[in-house]
């Protein structure tokens, strides 16, 4: 049976009287895709930016692969970073670089790879996104999709034992928001990767996701795989999985 | 300050702006402290160093030419009738130089200065900011204060004594050029003049200060950028506040630091 790679224990975040946050526990396992699903608002990327370090909790605990990354100094934080991908929703590619610089830097500052070594690895990973045309263009020159291919790229090109997708396919058409989907699974079973993938996007969660947590006012309202979300009787899912407003919470139609 | 008038009559108002104002002073200084803690730090990002001087260089060379050129010029031609006046126009030459190396080119120099760099460093760190790209070099943990920030802040002090020097050349260029179209001097005659009314220790406080100066316009522009929010809107906030302040510290630095070089290295 496969360890737990991700636990979050009791997890509360507010920003002054709102609560993003409320009390919420789930553990995630071994190289496993786990997607968290809610409205927009509700929290997914605040819980991402806390399991990476971008924001401190108020309240609770995150334990990755065994050890808290609660109150770490600045230099053990970056220890844990470095077995983490984060793929931002923005894609977040060094805008002043060209792709080959924008892969090559987390490598430079972070492993002591030859300049060979180096060339091979980035070719190696935009092979894999299916980019590696796009090596000597900024990032100013790629659409939506490639962007968010090259963002990938990045991501995986130190070889992470978690990645965090930041919704993914947001601003994507459906055909590229599959293709994108695809690629997270392909390289979760090319890399053994653990896999967090926040999205409100359906498409990408019934590709991506073995588990699913929903996200509602703060709390988890669902936990569990994807068909059961399809088929449950609440209301909230019901609406958000059908995408249309079947009755609201005051039970309005 | 224009908050501050306007607040003045709503005492809420007025107390937040008075916060605001202390918040912004207090972490400018904690943001410019850890400039003196992380640039000891490895690595030392000597490329991204360069590459700024380069760019800021570039940047700033065509309007700090014109400039510094207008200004000697001027000063020559406002003080000649005043200093024919008085028959001292002998020393004209020797006041144009000691104007422009003790104060006019390095106060002049980094305003202009932070008219071009800390706006700029503002706008780039603050679309950096907001399009998340510092949290990106955060979680693939690299420092991004180390090589976003102190390689400007470093760079913003270094080329400012060049860029400095250039200007004090170019406005002792201007001053002849005034002086030989009305008088017909000649060039080798006004050079002697200068060099005999200039001493090395005229030049080592204006170069001093404007060590200062460049330090303050990158710490400036980078701290507004680094602590942009309010996404496009607040890019184009950073951007000019980044230019307010800079010019507003090198104006009140410059009055302590006139004082402290005139002690250290009397006329």
């Amino acid at each position: 049976m496969a360890g737990v790679m991700v636990e979050v224990k009791n997890l509360s975040k507010a920003f002054g009287s709102h609560v993003v946050l409320d009390d919420i526990s789930f553990n995630i396992n071994e190289n496993e895709n786990f997607v968290v699903f809610g409205r927009s608002g509700t929290g997914k990327s605040v819980l991402l930016k806390c399991i990476v370090g971008l924001l401190v909790p108020d309240k609770g605990d995150i334990i990755v692969h065994g050890k808290s990354v609660i109150n770490l100094s600045l230099e053990e934080m970056n220890e844990v970073r470095k077995k983490m991908g984060f793929l931002f929703q923005g894609s977040a590619l060094y805008d002043s670089m060209t792709v080959r610089e924008n892969l090559e830097f987390p490598l430079i500052r972070n492993f002591n790879f030859s300049a060979s070594e180096r060339e091979a690895k980035v070719k190696d990973v935009l092979e894999k996104v299916g980019l590696l045309q796009a090596i000597d263009k900024k990032p100013s020159e790629l659409s939506g999709g490639m962007k968010k291919r090259v963002a990938l790229a990045r991501t995986i090109i130190t070889q992470p034992e978690l990645i965090l997708y930041d919704e993914p396919t947001t601003g994507l058409d459906p055909i590229t928001t599959k293709e994108i989907s695809q690629l997270i699974v392909e390289l979760q079973k090319d890399l053994n990767v653990t896999s967090i993938v926040v999205t409100h996007d359906l498409i990408c969660a019934k590709i991506v996701a073995d588990r699913a947590i929903v996200l509602r006012d703060g709390k988890i309202c669902y936990e569990g795989d994807i068909t059961g979300l399809e088929t449950a009787d609440d209301l909230f899912l019901k609406n958000f999985f059908s995408g249309e407003l079947v009755e609201a919470d005051s039970g309005e139609k | 300050m224009n908050n501050l008038t306007k607040d003045q009559g709503n005492p809420v108002a007025f107390s937040k702006s008075l916060t605001n104002f202390f918040e912004t002073i207090a972490g400018l200084s904690l943001f410019s402290m850890r400039f003196f803690k992380d640039v000891f730090l490895p690595p030392y990002e000597i490329g991204e160093i360069k590459k700024h001087m380069d760019e800021l260089g570039i940047k700033t060379m065509p309007i700090v030419t014109v400039t510094g050129f207008i200004i000697g010029l001027v000063l020559a031609m406002q003080s000649q009738p005043i200093m024919k006046k008085f028959g001292a126009e002998s020393f004209l030459p020797g006041m144009v130089a000691l104007s422009v190396v003790r104060e006019l080119g390095p106060v002049l120099t980094a305003l202009i200065f932070a008219g071009r760099v800390s706006s700029g460093i503002g706008a780039e760190l603050g679309s950096m900011r907001v399009t998340e790209q510092i949290d990106a070099m955060e979680v693939s943990a690299v420092n991004p204060y180390k090589y976003l920030v102190v390689t400007r802040i470093l760079a913003c002090t270094f080329i400012m004594p060049i860029l400095t020097l250039y200007v004090d050349f170019l406005a002792i260029l201007g001053g002849f050029i005034a002086i030989a179209l009305s008088e017909g001097s000649s060039f080798q005659l006004y050079i002697n003049a200068v060099f005999r009314s200039l001493e090395f220790t005229d030049l080592i406080p204006g170069i001093a200060k404007t060590l200062v100066f460049g330090f303050i316009v990158g710490s400036v522009g980078a701290y507004k950028g680094y602590n942009t929010d309010g996404g496009t809107v607040g890019v184009g906030r950073a951007s000019t506040s980044a230019v307010v302040m800079s010019s507003l510290l090198i104006l009140l630095t410059d009055m302590v630091l006139v004082r402290i070089t005139v002690w250290l290295w009397p006329a």
